[in-house]
Parts: C-alpha cells; structure tokens; sequence
C-alpha cells in the first residue's frame, strides 16, 4: 500500500520534471526560432541562406549517418542532382513557379537516392561507403560531360522566379524566409522520424544490425527508406541552394562536397539532432572568414586538421561534447 | 593500315598500352589500399596523398641535391614510408579498435592537410621531370612504337606486385601478418610484437603507393593534386577486385587500366566513367568484388 502510494509519487515528480525540461525546449527552441527569424536584419541574408542549405544538407546526411550508421561517401550527388535539376528546369521553362522547379530537383535526387540505396545497400561500413562513393563519381562525370550542366562553367543565371507565382524571390527577405521556412519543416520532420517508431529501429539497426535482424525487423527495406529520405532532402538542398544563388556549379558534385557534410556532420555531433545545423554553421563560417583573411589558400589544411583533431580528440562534435558536459555536471 | 573495328592498329595497341601502363599504376596502388585494408582494417584515404608525395619527393630531391632516378626509386618510398609509419604511430594507433569508419575520416583530413600544404608551395601546375637517359627512345615493335620507360614501368610494377603477394600469402612472414591481425594478443602471447608489425604494414603499404610515385613522375605530370582523383579510381578498383583481396587488386588494377583504354579508342566521353560503370556491375552480381571472400 504504502509502496504504490510512494510510486505514484515517483511518477507525478518524473512527469512534473518531463513538464518542465519541455517547457525549457520550447523556450529554447523559441528563441532561437526568434534569432533565425530576426538574423537578416543583422546579417548578410544570401550568406545566412548559404549556412541553412548547407545545415539541411547535413541534416539530411545526419538522419542516414548519424542515426541509421549508414556513412555515404556520395550525398554531393544528390546535393549536385537537385541544383542542376532545379536550375535547368527553371532556366528553360519559364513558365514554371519556382516551388514546382525544387519539388522537381528533390524528385529527382529521391529517384537517385533510390537507385543508389538498392545498389549500395547489399555491403556494409566501409564498403558501402566505397560503393556510395564510386556510384557518386559516375554521377560527377556524366554531369562533367553533359551539355546542359555547362560543364566545368557552372549553370549560370539560374531565375529566382516567384514563389507559388506572387511572391517576388529576387527579394532577398522573402527569400530568405522561404529558405527558412523550407529548414524548419525538413528539421521538424527529420525530429519527427528520428523519434517514431521507425527512427528507433533505424537506431536499432545503428547499434547492433544482426540483433535488429533477428527481432524480425527487414533491416533492408528500413535502411533503404532511410537512404530514399536522406538523399531527397539533400537534394532539396541542392534545388534551394541553386535557386538562392542563382547558380549550379560541378563543386557540388565533386565527391570533396560528400567529404565536406561528413566534416560538417561529425564537427556539430553525429547522431544529435542539432549537431549537423552547429557543424554547417561552423564549416561555412570557417571557410568564409579563411577566405576574408591572410590564410585565404589555408582553407584545405586547416579543414583537415579539424577533421583529424574530431576524429582524435572529440568524437562526439561540438553539441554531443556539450550534452555530455551537462549531464556529468549539471545532471 | 590494318584496321581493328575501324580503328586503325598502331591507334589500339598504343591505347591498350597506355591501358596496360595505367593499370600498372592502378596495380600498384590497389595493392598497397589493399594490403593496409586487408591486414589492418584501415581504409587509408590518404593512399593518393602518398602517391603524391612519392612522384613530388622524386622531382624535389633531384631539383634539390641532384638526387638522380635510381636512388630515388629506393630512397623516396622510404622517406615517403616513414612518414607514413609517423601518420600510424601518432595518429592512427589512436584510434585502433573503434569503427572503421573513423579511419577513413582520419586519412581523409591528413590528405586535405598534405595536398594542401603543398598545393600552397608548390602550386597545381605541373613540375617537370626529365626522364633517365638509359630510358630515352624506344622500339618499334611493327606494328607499334614501345617507348623503353613504359616497358620499364611494366616490368618493374609486375614484378613488385608479384612479389608482394608471394611474401604475404607464401611466406613464414606474411602468414604471421596474417596472423597478427587476426588475433593481435594471442600473436602477442607467441612474443610477436604486433604493434611493430602493424606500423611496419602500414609503412609498407605506403611504400608500395610512393613507388608508384617515382615510376608516375617521368611520364605523369607531377602536382600536388594528382594523387586525389587517381585515389577514387583505385578505390573502385580495390571494390571490384574484393577488398582485401591481394591478388585481386593486382588482376583488377590491370584489367581496369585496359579496359580504361580501349573505352577511350571506341567511345571516349566514358573512358573516366567506365571502371565505375564496371564497379556498379560488378556490384550487382558478385556484392564481394571479382575475387572477394567472405560476405
């Protein structure tokens, strides 16, 4: 008797504690939801949209890698896939909204993305990485050689156009609070996946593939889905990306892009769900204040020795390193 | 003009090879990924790095100290091999043990450190390197011009492959790497010191990668970032052959290099595209590569 009272009491405190850590997130999330929302009043807007496609991008990356442990060595083809897809369609139909030109290039990663899961998903760590990675390079140098990518030129003069066919794009704000929109549904919904059902197996089969196996769970098809989701958003990147800047380049497709959203991914935090929006943040920052200064030819070396320094010393990325600090000291 | 499907036979036989010389190269290259990866478990990125380095040690020694190419061929894959022995020492023992994967993220930055570094001092243009006078000049074969360098780097690369795999798969010494690797602390226990061992295959494997280096600078044009792009193709070569698998990356690499030169005689605009083509096929039916073993 005495025990059952005891434990409903456990369960009100744990329920008031769950209350209040939620009311935290909300505030925190308020905030910053704020900051975004207040940031081009401050800052450079097409520099601040740079920093969002690139966070989604490594979002996307996140949900296969971090959470799934499916490391791609190839999401600059869909990153790449969505640009040219968007910016070719655009550039050429003019009669096309601009929503219509991104749902088409992200369309068009997602058919790649499910091409390449079903060819990549029969190996594993490293050599689906490997395989990923080759199926990447063949992808670069279909677009190297291909008219209407303008080869090693870019596509240029990509139109911004008007959103649903009235809101005026060429308006950095509106387009910035387009691009801003765009990240915090994709960021929602990857928060939404990671936390369902589904998100846990995708966990599972992080943790301990045979053990996910032998719970009944088809590991493939799971894995798959996983690859199909990550490479459209990452492709809807892509299609934003082309669309802020107006331009589609063969960088996007060259598989240092695919090592760059690693570097960005495993600097925030793999596995969290802000890290990849920390790590973006901080590689593009890096890369742009490199190229302000004295160290302008630097930005390579001085890349890859963060990355040697995440992989040595703090493996868990700049917002893993900070959970962990929080929870040995503050608890 | 003897015709071979409308291409004319000095055209095919000189693209089968320079086919032949690239797949040496790739031989080479795969052999050594595949040695680290088959005994260490590393997937060095930073494989294309060392290639580098090795054809960029050739041409600064000789510019330098006058250091000519026979000494280089033995002296660059050492220094190159000691660096490499550093790399694993101070580096990659760190992380000995933790998921694959973090070896190719630790390699992958090393290679963006080298390449850059010297890409800073030493620009992306290509340096010159003048070839051996022993090698000048060449035979004509009848129905083909055989510059001697390339027969050289033919002979030279085979028989380096060759023996590779012999001291590995036949040898006291290779079956104890094998061993070492497999269960590091019973080797351990026999009073083999396994660390060593590894640091040495490591070294090893990177000598392999800075040899080709030399045997590239003479005919290849020598920067900083010619290793970057190669280095993605002998991965697709190490995928197609099985990773691990040592006489698999020898046959694959030749192979691979031929079938890269008669793309470029019938159907040029897919001659870089093609091996990953093949990759992606390969792929599909044997998921273990050409020669692999296990799942």
């Amino acid at each position: 008797m005495n025990n059952s009272v005891n434990s409903a009491d456990v369960h009100k405190a744990i329920v008031a504690q769950q209350k209040s850590q939620d009311r935290k997130k909300m505030m925190v999330n308020g905030v910053l939801l704020l900051l975004l929302l207040a940031a081009p009043f401050a800052l450079y807007p097409v520099f601040l949209m740079k920093i969002l496609c690139f966070a989604l991008f490594a979002v996307a990356f996140n949900l296969l890698f971090g959470f799934t442990g499916l490391l791609s060595f190839g999401h600059a083809a869909f990153l790449a896939t969505g640009g040219y897809t968007t910016g070719y369609l655009l550039s050429n139909y003019s009669g096309l909204t601009t929503e219509m030109g991104i749902i088409a290039g992200t369309l068009a990663a997602t058919v790649m993305g499910t091409a390449f899961a079903l060819l990549s998903i029969r190996r594993q760590g490293i050599y689906f990485a490997m395989v990923t990675l080759a199926l990447a390079q063949l992808v670069f140098f279909f677009y190297v050689q291909s008219d209407f990518t303008g080869g090693e030129d870019g596509m240029h003069g990509i139109p911004r156009g008007k959103l649903f066919g009235v809101l005026d794009l060429e308006d950095n704000l509106n387009m910035y609070y387009f691009v801003l929109a765009m990240f915090i549904g994709c960021y929602l919904l990857v928060q939404r996946i990671v936390s369902s059902p589904y998100g846990q197996v995708l966990k599972a089969i992080k943790q301990n593939e045979p053990r996910a196996v032998s719970l009944g769970y088809n590991v493939d098809r799971y894995k798959i889905l996983a690859f199909v989701i990550s490479a459209a958003l990452a492709g809807l990147a892509g299609s934003m990306k082309s669309v802020v800047f107006q331009l589609a380049s063969l960088n996007d497709a060259h598989w240092h892009m695919s090592g760059e959203v690693i570097l960005m991914t495993l600097v925030g935090g793999m596995g969290t769900l802000l890290g990849p929006v920390v790590g973006a943040t901080f590689v593009v920052n890096v890369e742009y204040q490199l190229a302000q200064g004295p160290l302008r030819d630097w930005v390579d070396p001085i890349l890859g020795g963060i990355f040697v320094l995440t992989v040595l010393a703090f493996r868990s990325g700049i917002v893993g390193e900070i959970q962990k600090f929080i929870k040995k000291n503050i608890g | 003009m003897t015709m071979i499907f409308g291409v004319p036979l000095a055209v095919l036989s000189g693209q089968l090879l320079i086919g032949v010389i690239n797949g040496a190269f790739y031989a080479l290259l795969s052999l050594g990924l595949a040695v680290i990866f088959g005994l260490l478990k590393i997937i060095n990125f930073a494989h294309g790095a060392m290639y580098m380095l090795g054809a960029l040690v050739t041409v600064v020694l000789f510019d330098l100290m006058g250091v000519n190419y026979w000494v280089a061929l033995f002296v660059a894959p050492l220094l190159v091999g000691a660096f490499g022995i550093l790399i694993e020492y101070f580096l990659l023992r760190r992380i000995a043990g933790q998921d694959h994967i973090y070896s190719l993220l630790l390699t992958f930055g090393v290679a963006l450190i080298i390449q850059g570094v010297l890409t800073n001092i030493y620009g992306v243009s290509g340096l010159r390197y003048s070839m051996p006078d022993l090698f000048k000049g060449g035979i004509n074969l009848g129905f083909m011009f055989l510059p001697y360098y390339r027969a050289w780097v033919i002979v030279v690369a085979l028989l380096v492959c060759f023996g590779t795999w012999f001291v590995i798969e036949k040898t006291k010494l290779g079956a104890y790497l094998r061993a070492g690797t497999e269960d590091s602390q019973l080797m351990q226990g026999f009073g083999i010191n396994v660390p060593l061992l590894v640091s040495l295959t490591y070294g090893f494997g990177v000598m392999l990668a800075a040899f080709a280096g030399v045997l590239a600078a003479p005919i290849y044009s020598v920067t900083p970032v010619m290793g970057s792009n190669t280095l993605i193709v002998v991965f697709a070569v190490v995928v197609i052959g099985g990773m691990g698998s040592i006489g698999g990356a020898i046959i694959t690499g030749i192979l691979m290099g031929v079938i890269e030169g008669l793309t470029k005689t019938f159907y040029p605009p897919a001659s870089s595209a093609v091996i990953f083509l093949v990759m992606v096929v390969v792929l599909m039916f044997r998921p273990n590569g050409l020669f692999g073993k296990e799942a």
